[in-house]
C-alpha cells in the first residue's frame, strides 16, 4: 500500500508539473509544440535523454537480460552510448540549425522544404506515425506493468495503463513542449538518483553478487547468461544498426529544434554515454541475475516455463518483482515511482505525433490560414486524446514483449529512415523521389515484419541491416536517375 | 577524427571476451559486460574529443543570421 502511495505521489507530481507549464503558455503554436525554441542547457541533456530512454530501457532490457543474458548490454547500450550522440553531433545540430533559420517545426517541414514536394511529404508523415504508435503502447504496457507488480496485483495491468495514459495524457495536453521537457527532466533525475539503490539493495537481499554470479557460472544451464557463447557475432554487429533510429524517431528530431543555443549539444552528445551506463547497466545486471532468484515466486515461475518450454518467457516485471520482494516497502514505493519514471516517457511521442498531425497534415493543407493558431493548438489536443486511447486498447491485447515491440518494428523502420535524414541535410544531389523511393521501400519492409516470425533473421543479420541499406540504396539511385530542386533551394540549405 | 571513430565502433565488435565471463571484475562483472561498460566510458571521452576538435561553430552562425 505505502508504495502505491508513492507512485501515485509521483504521478500527482508530473501532472502538477504539467499544468504550471500550461499556466507559462502563450497559445502559440511554436510555444505549444516547441516550447518557443527556450529550453536551457540542462533541462536539454535531461529531458532528451529521458525522451530516449523508455520502458524499454527499463523494463524491456531487464526482460531482455532475464532470457539472453549480459548480451543486452552489448546489444542496445553500449553501441547506443557511441553511435546515439554521434547522430545528435552531425544530424541534431544540423536539424537544429535548418529548424531555426527556416521556421521549422518538423522532420517532414524539412523534407517538403528541401525537396520541393508536398504529398510526397504525407506519405513520410504516415509513416513515420504507423513507426511511432508501438512505441506509445510500450510506454502504456510498462506503466500498467509497473503499478500491478508495485500494488501487488491491487491495481490490474488495465487500471494502471489507463491510470498512466490519462496522467500522460493530461500534461502533455495542457503543457506541450514545455511540460513534456520539465516532467522528462524531473523524471531523468529521479531514476538516476534511485537506480544504483535499487542495485545494492536487490544485491545486498540475494545475498551480493559475487555469489550470484558464481552460483550462475557454476550451473551449465544458466552460466551462458554470463557470456555471448550462445549469440552469433553477426547478429550482434547487426544490433549496432538500432542506435541508427535515435534521431529519426521524430520525437527526439523535434526536441532537438527546441534548444536555445546550438551549443547545448556539446554538454548532451558528452553525457549522453555516461546516462545509458547508469540506466543500462543496472538493469541488465539485475535481469540476468534474477535467474538465480528463485526465493521470488513469480521469478520461481518464469524460470520453470523457461526450462520447461527452452523459450524466452515474457519477463519485463523481472526488476518490479526484485524490487517488491527484497526493498522495504516504502523504498519499493520510491524505486517504483522511479522506473515509472521512465517508463512514462511515452509523453515526448505523443505530443510528436499531436505536433507532426497540426504541422504536417493540419497547417500543410490549409486549415490553420482558415481556423487560426488557436484551432491548430486545440486540434493538437483533441489528436493527442486520440492517439492515446488508441494506445491503450492496443496495449491491452499487445502479445510481444517490450523488447521485442521495440526492436522489430519502431528501431528497423525509424532506423531504415536515417538516410532521407542525411540525405536531406547533407547531400545536394538528392531528390524527392529518391526519399519517396526509400520510404515506400520502408513501408513495405515493415509490413512483411509483421508477418514474419521472432528472431526472424536474412543470412544472419537482423532485418534492420537490409532494410536500412535499402533504403540507402535506393535514395541513391533513384536521385541520381531523377530532376534535383531548383538551385536557389539548394543554396539556401549549403550556404554555410 | 573519422577514422578513430571508425576504429572505436569496430572495438565495440570484442570477439576475444565472446565465450568466457570471467574473470568476472569487481567479484561479480563478467569480463564482456565490464568491458562494454568501459566502451560507454570511452565512448563519452571520444564525444569530448570530437567536441572539442571537431565542433561545426560556422552552422550556429549560419542558423542564427536572419532567418529566410
Amino acid at each position: 500500500m505505502t508504495a502505491t502511495i508513492f507512485v501515485f505521489a509521483y504521478l500527482a507530481i508530473a501532472l502538477y508539473i504539467g499544468i504550471f507549464a500550461f499556466r507559462r503558455s502563450r497559445g502559440q503554436a511554436e510555444d505549444y509544440f516547441l516550447a518557443g525554441r527556450s529550453i536551457g542547457p540542462w533541462v536539454f541533456v535531461l529531458s532528451l535523454f529521458g525522451t530516449h530512454m523508455t520502458a524499454f530501457a527499463i523494463l524491456g532490457s531487464s526482460g531482455h537480460a532475464f532470457n539472453f543474458g549480459i548480451v543486452t548490454f552489448g546489444l542496445m547500450a553500449s553501441s547506443s552510448a557511441l553511435i546515439v550522440p554521434l547522430c545528435l553531433f552531425f544530424l541534431g545540430t544540423r536539424l537544429w540549425a535548418v529548424g531555426k533559420k527556416f521556421g521549422h517545426i518538423t522532420p517532414v517541414q524539412i523534407f517538403r522544404d528541401r525537396w520541393e514536394c508536398g504529398h510526397i511529404g504525407t506519405v513520410i508523415f504516415f509513416l513515420q506515425a504507423a513507426l511511432l504508435v508501438p512505441y506509445i503502447i510500450i510506454g502504456v504496457m510498462g506503466g500498467g506493468t509497473t503499478l500491478a507488480v508495485i500494488s501487488g496485483g491491487a491495481i490490474p495491468f488495465w487500471a494502471g495503463g489507463l491510470l498512466v495514459a490519462v496522467v500522460v495524457m493530461s500534461y502533455v495536453f495542457f503543457g506541450g513542449m514545455r511540460g513534456t521537457a520539465w516532467v522528462n527532466t524531473f523524471q531523468t533525475v529521479l531514476f538516476l538518483s534511485f537506480g544504483l539503490v535499487a542495485v545494492l539493495i536487490i544485491s545486498n537481499g540475494m545475498g551480493g553478487f559475487a555469489n550470484v554470479a558464481e552460483r550462475l557460472l557454476a550451473d551449465p544451464r544458466t552460466s551462458p547468461l554470463l557470456s555471448r557463447e550462445k549469440f552469433s557475432p553477426l547478429a550482434f554487429l547487426s544490433y549496432t544498426f538500432n542506435p541508427l533510429s535515435a534521431i529519426a524517431f521524430p520525437h527526439i528530431a523535434i526536441f532537438c529544434m527546441t534548444a536555445k543555443h546550438m551549443r547545448q549539444f556539446k554538454k548532451t552528445v558528452i553525457f549522453y554515454p555516461l546516462c545509458i551506463l547508469l540506466i543500462w547497466l543496472p538493469c541488465v545486471c539485475l535481469g540476468a541475475f534474477a535467474n538465480q532468484a528463485t526465493e521470488v515466486p513469480a521469478i520461481a515461475a518464469k524460470l520453470a516455463e523457461k526450462a520447461t518450454t527452452m523459450r524466452p518467457v515474457v519477463a519485463d516485471d523481472v526488476m518490479l518483482r526484485l524490487l517488491a520482494h527484497y526493498a522495504p516497502e516504502w523504498l519499493a514505493g520510491l524505486l517504483g515511482a522511479g522506473i515509472m519514471a521512465a517508463v512514462m516517457a511515452s509523453d515526448s511521442q505523443i505530443l510528436a505525433l499531436s505536433t507532426m498531425f497540426t504541422e504536417d497534415v493540419f497547417a500543410f493543407y490549409g486549415a490553420r490560414e482558415k481556423f487560426g493558431e488557436k484551432a491548430q493548438v486545440a486540434t493538437g489536443r483533441l489528436f493527442i486524446v486520440i492517439v492515446t486511447a488508441f494506445a491503450y486498447f492496443t496495449a491491452l491485447n499487445a502479445k510481444a514483449s517490450i523488447f521485442d515491440l521495440a526492436v522489430q518494428f519502431s528501431f528497423a523502420g525509424f532506423s531504415a529512415m536515417l538516410p532521407l535524414y542525411i540525405a536531406a541535410l547533407f547531400w545536394k544531389g538528392s531528390t524527392k523521389w529518391g526519399a519517396l523511393a526509400a520510404t515506400l521501400w520502408t513501408s513495405c519492409c515493415t509490413i512483411a515484419l509483421f508477418f514474419t516470425p521472432r528472431g526472424f533473421t536474412i543470412a544472419g543479420l537482423s532485418p534492420v541491416v537490409p532494410m536500412t541499406i535499402g533504403a540507402a540504396l535506393l535514395i541513391w539511385l533513384v536521385s541520381i536517375a531523377t530532376p534535383k530542386p531548383s538551385q536557389q533551394t539548394v543554396d539556401r540549405y549549403f550556404s554555410v | 577524427m573519422i577514422f578513430v571513430l571508425l576504429v572505436y565502433y569496430g572495438l565495440h565488435q570484442d570477439f576475444w571476451n565472446w565465450t568466457s565471463a570471467r574473470p568476472l571484475v569487481f567479484g561479480f562483472l563478467p569480463a564482456g559486460l565490464a568491458y562494454h561498460a568501459a566502451y560507454t566510458i570511452g565512448a563519452s571521452a571520444l564525444m569530448a574529443l570530437l567536441v572539442r576538435r571537431a565542433w561545426p561553430a560556422k552552422l550556429e552562425a549560419w542558423a542564427d543570421e536572419e532567418a529566410d
